[in-house]
């Protein structure tokens, strides 16, 4: 290769491990800012202070939803199944809200609770045919079944 | 290797390999859209609004894959100082800025039904908008200059440090809690999507990057046009009237 242009890539092959360098490190000291929330079991740690608005994400316990009958009042349980935090929300939940389910909320924390002002669905990476889903909460059902059978006996 | 960045031996070339491009997009696109838009079936938990997928997933593929064929050029425009990688430079900008605009409304308009929100500031997002900024920073830097080939260096060099901004955008998903889910396909591992839709997905994705291909050559063609339009090659591959005087 032509001396000239050996440099050239040079410079740029340097160019771009600096900038790589830089970026890298520049991540890592922003790591936990760039996070977009906090699981109960931060939130358990003291990672964030009462009354600081943060977001909450994690998965709505089964049965754990509670509607009140005259207005929008809505509590459910938020958990990462280790830790769990209590959420009240006033509002219309999304289409996609669903017990077992993960959610992101902003609010804040009083007194243990998150008073939530808003509540997003958060979608995870698996798509399939209902009948699909079907056959594998069915195929999960009777596994669980067997086991307590067999430990039954 | 060099015989084809000398502009009238690519401008022909590129356009012998032009329509072959245009017909693989058909081959692969229509099947894929026809069938993911309509047969497919609907997802057990968002139903139909799933389907943007199909569109969403392709076209954010490409705005990735067109930045990194960008910063190629770019190396290759500023070590060799050849016209044609400057113009690819320049070809390639608009495509990918435009794949990535998609991507993001697409994206929006799934998410307000999916997860309640048009946007969010999560890091999978923000990435993807700062590489549209990018994709429209070549472009303006590009015509900032008096003399183009400048503004095209000034581009290319621009183009290569925004190539940090690759791995973030597709890390983003691990390396920190986004509101955007994570990767759905695959290469090594099995893919979360039932068969009965992924072929449809990756059907979509050879379809949108034999688009780009197709876009391309044709962009690059005009832009030598343009750029050697003092030159006899031009006049002659136009059949103007000219050549013979």
């Amino acid at each position: 290769m032509h001396p000239l242009r050996k440099q050239r890539l040079i410079a740029i092959v340097a160019l771009l491990i600096g900038l790589g360098v830089a970026s890298a490190f520049t991540l890592a000291a922003l790591n936990e800012n760039l996070d977009h929330f906090y699981s109960p079991t931060d939130i358990n740690e003291g990672k964030v202070a009462e009354g600081k608005r943060f977001r909450l994400g994690g998965v709505v316990l089964e049965d754990s939803t509670e509607r009140s009958a005259e207005t929008l009042e809505v509590s459910f349980v938020v958990t990462d199944r280790i830790e769990n935090t209590p959420v009240r929300y006033s509002g219309i939940l999304p289409d996609l809200y669903k017990e077992g389910q993960s959610v992101i909320a902003t609010g804040s924390l009083e007194n243990g609770v998150f008073k939530a002002t808003e509540v997003l669905a958060k979608h995870d990476e698996n798509y399939m045919p209902a009948e699909v889903a079907d056959a594998i909460a069915k195929a999960k059902a009777k596994q669980a079944a067997g086991g307590a059978t067999e430990s039954m006996q | 290797m060099t015989r084809y960045a000398s502009p009238p031996v690519f401008y022909r070339t590129a356009g012998l390999w032009r329509p072959w491009m245009g017909l693989a997009t058909l081959l692969f696109g229509v099947p894929a859209i026809v069938y993911g838009l309509y047969f497919a079936p609907p997802d057990y938990l968002q139903g139909e609004s799933y389907r943007i997928i199909f569109i969403h997933v392709p076209c954010a593929w490409v705005s990735m894959f067109a930045y990194v064929a960008m910063a190629g050029a770019g190396a290759a425009a500023l070590i060799w100082h050849t016209k044609l990688s400057e113009l690819a430079v320049l070809a390639i900008a608009p495509i990918g800025a435009g794949f990535t605009a998609l991507t993001l409304l697409t994206g929006m308009l799934w998410g307000r039904p999916t997860w309640g929100a048009y946007w969010v500031w999560d890091a999978r997002l923000t990435s993807e908008l700062v590489l549209l900024f990018l994709y429209l920073g070549v472009i303006g830097l590009a015509n900032a200059y008096g003399d183009s080939r400048r503004g095209a260096r000034a581009a290319a060099l621009l183009a290569l440090v925004g190539l940090v901004n690759l791995p973030i955008i597709h890390y983003s998903v691990r390396w920190w809690n986004t509101l955007h889910q994570g990767e759905t396909v695959r290469i090594f591992g099995e893919s979360s999507m039932h068969e009965s839709m992924l072929w449809a997905l990756l059907a979509a994705a050879m379809a949108a990057k034999f688009y780009f291909l197709w876009s391309l050559l044709g962009r690059l063609r005009l832009n030598l046009l343009i750029a050697e339009r003092e030159k006899g090659w031009v006049a002659r591959e136009l059949k103007l009237e000219s050549a013979d005087a």
